[in-house]
Formats: C-alpha cells, structure tokens, sequence
C-alpha cells in the first residue's frame, strides 16, 4: 500500500490535542479494514480520571477495535492503539509497546513529540504522521523527525482546525510537511489502504 | 526555521555507554528496555550540552562527579500521591480487609522514589486502623530520591490534584490535615512516617530481605526489558507471603512475565495481584 508519495507504509502516527476528535473520528470511519498497517493515536487528555476514549474512538468502526497497549505487548500488524492516559509511548525495535512514565514534556504525556520520535527511528521512511488540531506545540519536533527519517508528515491546515497553535507551530518549524484539510486527509487514507 | 540538532546517539554508542557505566561504576543497565533508557540518555545530553556518544564517553570515563548527575537524570524520578484513584479505593475495600488479619503487616514499595506512594498508602493504612501494625519498607536505587523522601516533604503546588485523587480513592477526611505547610513544600506528619523505613536497594542485582504481604511496584518495570522483567517479577513472587498481593502499574501486565501462572488478578484492570499459594 502506497500513499502519493510512494513510499510503504508500515505506521501511521496520528497526534492530537484539543479539537482533534471530530477529526479522528471522521479519519478512523474513512478507514476500511483489513488496514495494512500498524495505526498509533495519541491525545492529550486528563489523567487520574476515568476515561472510554479507546471505547469511543471503537464506536462505529465495526471490526476495529482501538486498544489500550500495556507495556511490552506486541504490535499487531493491523492494530489500532490509543496511547494510555499519563504514559508516554514509545516503540522497541523488536516492535513491542515501551511506556514510560518520565516527565511531561510540554506539560503533555503522553506526549505527540515523543512518540512521532520512536516511530521515526523505528520505521524510517514507513512511517506516516499526522498532527491534528490542539492549543500547544507538541508535535513539531516529532513531525521533524519523521520527516528527518524519511517520512511522511502531514498537518492539518490550521484554519479547518478548532484550536490552530499547534499545527501551526508545526508548519512554521517544519516547511516541508504537507498541510492537508480533513476531507485531503480522508482521500490520503483511502488511497493509501490500496 | 529549523530546530536545533537533535543529540545523537546509535544504538552501538548506546551499548557502549552501557558496557562503561557497568565496568566503572557498577550499575548495570543492560536489561533496561532500549526505547525509553536511549530516550534517557539522549535527555541528559541535550541537558549536560552534549552533541555526540564521544562527549558523553569523554565525561563518563573522566568525571565521577558527572556520573552522578548522569545516574540522577537517568533515573525516573517522577511520582504522584494517590496515582489511579481507582486502585487505591480497590486496596482499601479487598485488600486492607485481608491484611487486617494479620498480626504485623508487612508493605514493600520497590522503586519509591520521592516517596508520594508510601505515604498515600501511610494515610490508607491510617485510616483503616493498621497504621500501628504495619511496616513500611521503600526502597529505591537513587540515594537523592531516598534522601528526599526522608524529609517527608513534597512539592505544594500538585496538592490540590492530590487531594481530588485522594477522594476519588474514598477519602472522606480533610487532605490537608496530613500536611505541615511550608514555603517551600508541605510535609506529611511525622507521627504517619514515622516507621517507614527507606533504604537502597537495586532491583537488578540485589536479593529478597524480608517477606512481605503486600508489594507495590508501580511503572518500575515499564523501564526494564523482558529478561530483567522476569528477574524482578521472581523476587516478587519469592518475597510475598502465600497469598501475599503485588500491585504493578495500570499498564503493566504479569501476562508477558514467566510468573504469570503463579499469580492472580484480583480485580480484572486494575494490577493487583494475588499470589497463589
């Protein structure tokens, strides 16, 4: 499965902060399984309360089920996971699921930066970003390293998104990501499930 | 506009920095899990102004004093009181109930840190009247941390979530009445503290010392790889009394552990284990 660019996407990365569900939401329902690849959400939200959000993001996907990851499973090939609420998410190379449960890094774990950072050292050019709405810069020095690593950044155009600061933040660090709006997102999705 | 230079380490340079730190100090990281200690190590480069495996090498090798920041940095020390509200109200309804029973109560925290765990469970054991029969071990590879958590002081400014953590556990009393109020950090009663012993103690070479009824070891092993995981989980299980609970972290499951068989979760989610006899 290609995407425009090409390349072989073994993960799609998908970072979000506040006014990103609507949008993953509609990305998730555009997504047909079998999916081909390895999908990773990860929302900023609060900890210490309980929360359905991998229940929620499962609703209307049919077969698809967004899992929480405990720490060392293994990535399933047409998984979808959630990162857990106050843990960071990280990937092995032997492609086990790594928390770790160190600072926030811009007040946020799990934390978008972080995460894009593992993806981009273990998948190289396989890897797919995405970084949705959110009122913070998580995400910018993540998008540079998949982009660093060979592959594929893409943000949502800030004026589609409900809070603007961080796609825009990641524009400006990262002039050579692809900005998309959400229904560009939805057929870059499409094209890529082959 | 781009970003500074991201620090760089490869895998090998990581290993390398491994094989010294053993050789020269004696802590030996090989087992931790690569993800997140390269993540660690890289952190503390960009921190200390580091750009390449060279530089860290150089300053390892010649500078004790900067090992021990390093040692400091690598290390998580990061905690909350009353973390997973959720589980601490299980342990106060099915498990203080079972551990009344016994005429001591023995706890373990491995991998305290600074100390906010051993003192919720402190206020738990207080407020279920076992208090006075329990003995508190926490232990932790970091001497700073140790140290800090003697003092009983923690940071003032997460209070207010400590304390909404606190009654979504099933605390009805008044939180801050475990507290003294300082400029500079609120410190937990002594007469609650009193007997929790903190000592050093390093999970990846030193041996079970006591026999516990409850064990606690919260996203400690998150660090550790499978191998170092198995080691770990067998001390546990070789400490605990018949019986005896573990509690792990939310996301840590005994299930990829060899131990698993031996253990039981008591409460489906929530990590809290009880072992077989």
């Amino acid at each position: 499965m290609s995407l425009m660019t090409g390349k072989q996407v073994e993960i799609l990365a998908i970072g979000g902060s506040a006014g990103s569900i609507p949008v993953l939401i509609s990305l998730l329902k555009s997504l047909s399984p079998p999916i081909p690849y390895t999908i990773l959400i990860v929302i900023h939200r609060l900890k210490n309360v309980h929360s359905e959000l991998s229940l929620l993001l499962s609703e209307g996907l049919g077969t698809l089920q967004v899992i929480e990851p405990d720490d060392k499973m293994p990535l399933s090939p047409q998984g979808v996971y959630l990162a857990p609420q106050n843990y960071h998410l990280l990937i092995e190379t032997d492609l086990t699921f790594c928390l770790d449960y160190s600072e926030p890094v811009l007040f946020s774990r799990p934390s978008i930066d972080v995460t894009f950072d593992s993806v981009a050292q273990v998948f190289g050019p396989g890897a797919v970003a995405i970084l949705l709405s959110g009122a913070n810069e998580d995400g910018s020095k993540g998008i540079r390293r998949i982009l660093d690593r060979g592959g594929t950044a893409l943000i949502q155009a800030p004026h589609t998104a409900a809070y603007q600061s961080m796609p825009q933040a990641a524009i400006r660090h990262n002039d050579d990501a692809i900005v998309l709006q959400p229904d560009e997102l939805i057929e870059f999705l499409k094209s890529s499930m082959g | 506009m781009s970003q500074p230079p991201h620090a760089q380490l490869t895998t090998d340079e990581l290993d390398e920095i491994i094989d010294l730190i053993w050789r020269q100090y004696g802590y030996d990281f090989s087992h931790y899990a690569r993800a997140s200690l390269m993540r660690r190590v890289t952190r503390c480069m960009l921190n200390a102004g580091f750009r390449n495996g060279y530089e860290l090498r150089y300053h390892l090798t010649n500078d004790p004093n900067f090992f021990y920041w390093f040692l400091q940095t690598l290390t998580v020390n990061v905690t909350e009181m009353f973390r997973d509200p959720v589980v601490y109200r299980e342990l106060r309804e099915k498990v203080l109930p079972k551990l009344a029973s016994y005429p001591v109560i023995k706890v373990w925290h491995a991998g305290c840190a600074t100390g906010e765990e051993v003192f919720s469970m402190a206020i738990l054991l207080h407020e279920a009247g076992l208090l006075n029969r329990a003995r508190l071990y926490a232990t932790d590879i970091n001497p700073a941390n140790l140290e800090q958590a003697r003092k009983g002081v923690i940071p003032v400014h997460p209070m207010k979530e400590y304390a909404h953590n606190y009654r979504q556990s099933g605390g009805k009393r008044e939180f801050a009445g475990y507290f003294s109020f300082f400029n500079e950090g609120a410190e937990f009663k002594p007469e609650l503290r009193k007997d929790i012993i903190f000592a050093q103690h390093n999970l990846v070479s030193d041996q079970v010392f006591n026999e516990f009824q409850l064990i606690i070891c919260r996203n400690v092993m998150i660090y550790f790889d499978k191998v170092l995981q198995n080691r770990v989980t067998t001390l546990f299980y070789d400490s605990l009394s018949p019986l005896g609970y573990l509690m792990t972290g939310m996301k840590e499951s005994l299930l990829f552990t060899n131990v698993s068989p031996n253990f039981e979760e008591i409460s489906a989610g929530l990590r809290i284990y009880r072992r077989r006899k």
